[in-house]
């Protein structure tokens, strides 16, 4: 648990120290956005309509961007192999370090989503359910997202090989996101759409520790 | 069982029981193929609603059947290779992904081919065809992934890990994409209502299905094969059989 809770401030501390780097996935998103007004014309109807979908599509990619950073500088000076040698269980650790990431990386984008769904029309029910489908969706991009991360981690170049990866996988969530934005636009119930997502994220919650633990040895070796 | 499973883990046992599989499979799927082709595309009678292009069902769903089917195997060789460390199991995972990526791609073709004289577009956004086109990212996922490792113990386990992960989200992909299409347009014209064929039909695609999953079958088999081959390049029954080889074909030529 001393371990555990060790890597975690010096995590969070590593964050602070890099904010620069962390802003990058933040402007990424918000420049994106900016996009979709400029490139299907600013209708009032129209961005509402593409609006949770372009949010949505949005997050994903700008995950993207910075689950990239999330094994590679502790890969490159050594500090991953210390943490699999360490004797600290190695899916406990990621799931530390995937919580960090999405602290420090994704949260900010929900934190500024409220902006976005200005610039988009979103009206209120439809803003809170995107808050909703953001916060409990966006954990499974960094948990199944990191399984990718850390398999292709000692490939230098990762980038593109990680889109091509984890984008098809994100499908479901997706959808289920965007469905739930759109029964609120109607004035519907989402919570059917909301549990399922639920459910998504347990299931990769439980899961995807310990796949991101065996493809971090498998990197390793 | 496992007394009988094990020695395949050994690549030399493998090879053999490819070469002594291989010409079963091919002459089936040889057979089958061109005996259902031409029961299927001369004998078999029309569709009273969609005339002769119906045809083409004789290709695209044994292809779209496989398709599936070959990345079920695909994963399974993944999850015994990283279960119990196999490494024929490895090699025949990469034999199938390619396979089978090229047979997701004919199931997409000849469907947009059918679709339009059928739906009148190249392209719908029918929940079929999306988690189709899915899988067909998912396979190139696993060989891409595969493919920038440089050393191929790697890069088999990670393309095992990738190809389990697909297969876990799989039946979440296709459902999700059903009851995506199911809100935005409900049933349209899309709804193929699976038609009670008539035994005449249904039998020249039974043997076009033997037919495809046989041909699959030899070209994973020689893929596994070539595979072997390559990778134990320096083994002295890899260096043996090669020598045979060329005595062969040199005292064929005297």
């Amino acid at each position: 648990m001393n371990g555990l809770g060790a890597l975690l401030r010096r995590d969070l501390s590593l964050a602070y120290r890099q904010r620069a780097e962390l802003m990058q996935p933040l402007l990424f998103f918000i420049l994106v956005i900016t996009l979709f007004p400029l490139g299907v014309g600013p209708e009032p109807n129209t961005l509402k309509m593409i609006g949770p979908g372009v949010i949505w599509v949005a997050a994903i990619l700008s995950s993207l961007l910075g689950l990239e950073r999330l094994f590679r500088d502790d890969f490159q000076d050594g500090s991953l192999e210390q943490l699999i040698l360490s004797g600290v269980p190695l899916a406990a650790a990621a799931l530390v370090k995937v919580f960090v990431h999405w602290l420090t990386s994704i949260l900010p984008l929900i934190i500024i989503s409220p902006l976005l769904a200005l610039f988009l029309h979103l009206t209120e029910p439809m803003y809170w359910a995107l808050v909703f489908t953001l916060l409990i969706g966006t954990p499974i991009l960094s948990l199944i997202g990191a399984i990718a991360v850390g398999l292709t981690v000692g490939l230098n170049r990762g980038g593109v090989l990680l889109a091509l990866l984890l984008l098809p996988v994100f499908i479901p969530l997706l959808i289920f996101a965007t469905s739930a934005v759109e029964s609120a636009s109607m004035q519907l119930q989402y919570s059917g759409q909301l549990a399922i997502i639920g459910a998504m994220f347990l299931f990769s919650l439980a899961l995807a520790p310990f796949a991101i633990a065996y493809a971090l040895r498998v990197s390793q070796t | 069982m496992w007394k009988w499973l094990h020695p395949y883990a050994k690549t030399e046992k493998t090879y053999w029981l490819c070469q002594t599989l291989l010409p079963w499979f091919s002459v089936l799927g040889l057979v089958a193929l061109i005996t259902g082709a031409i029961w299927a595309l001369a004998f078999s009678p029309a569709d009273y609603q969609q005339g002769d292009s119906y045809r083409i069902f004789h290709i695209h769903v044994p292809s779209a059947i496989l398709s599936k089917s070959l990345y079920m195997g695909m994963a399974i060789a993944a999850f015994v290779g990283l279960v119990w460390q196999v490494k024929t199991a490895f090699m025949s995972m990469m034999a199938i992904a390619a396979v089978g990526a090229v047979v997701t791609f004919v199931s997409l073709v000849t469907g947009s081919a059918w679709g339009k004289p059928m739906w009148g577009t190249w392209w719908e956004w029918d929940a079929r065809m999306t988690s189709q086109l899915v899988l067909l990212f998912l396979f190139f996922g696993v060989m891409s992934l595969y493919k920038s490792f440089e050393d191929k113990q790697q890069a088999s386990k990670a393309a095992g890990v990738m190809a389990i992960v697909g297969i876990i989200n799989l039946p979440i992909i296709h459902y999700s994409v059903e009851w995506w299409n199911t809100l935005h347009q409900g049933a349209t014209l899309m709804k193929l209502d699976k038609p009670s064929m008539p035994l005449e039909m249904l039998l020249p695609f039974f043997v076009s299905l033997v037919g495809w999953s046989s041909a699959c079958g030899a070209i994973v088999l020689l893929r596994i094969q070539n595979e072997i081959l390559r990778r134990e390049m320096k083994r002295p029954w890899v260096i043996a059989l090669a020598q045979q080889n060329v005595t062969q074909s040199n005292t064929a030529t005297k």
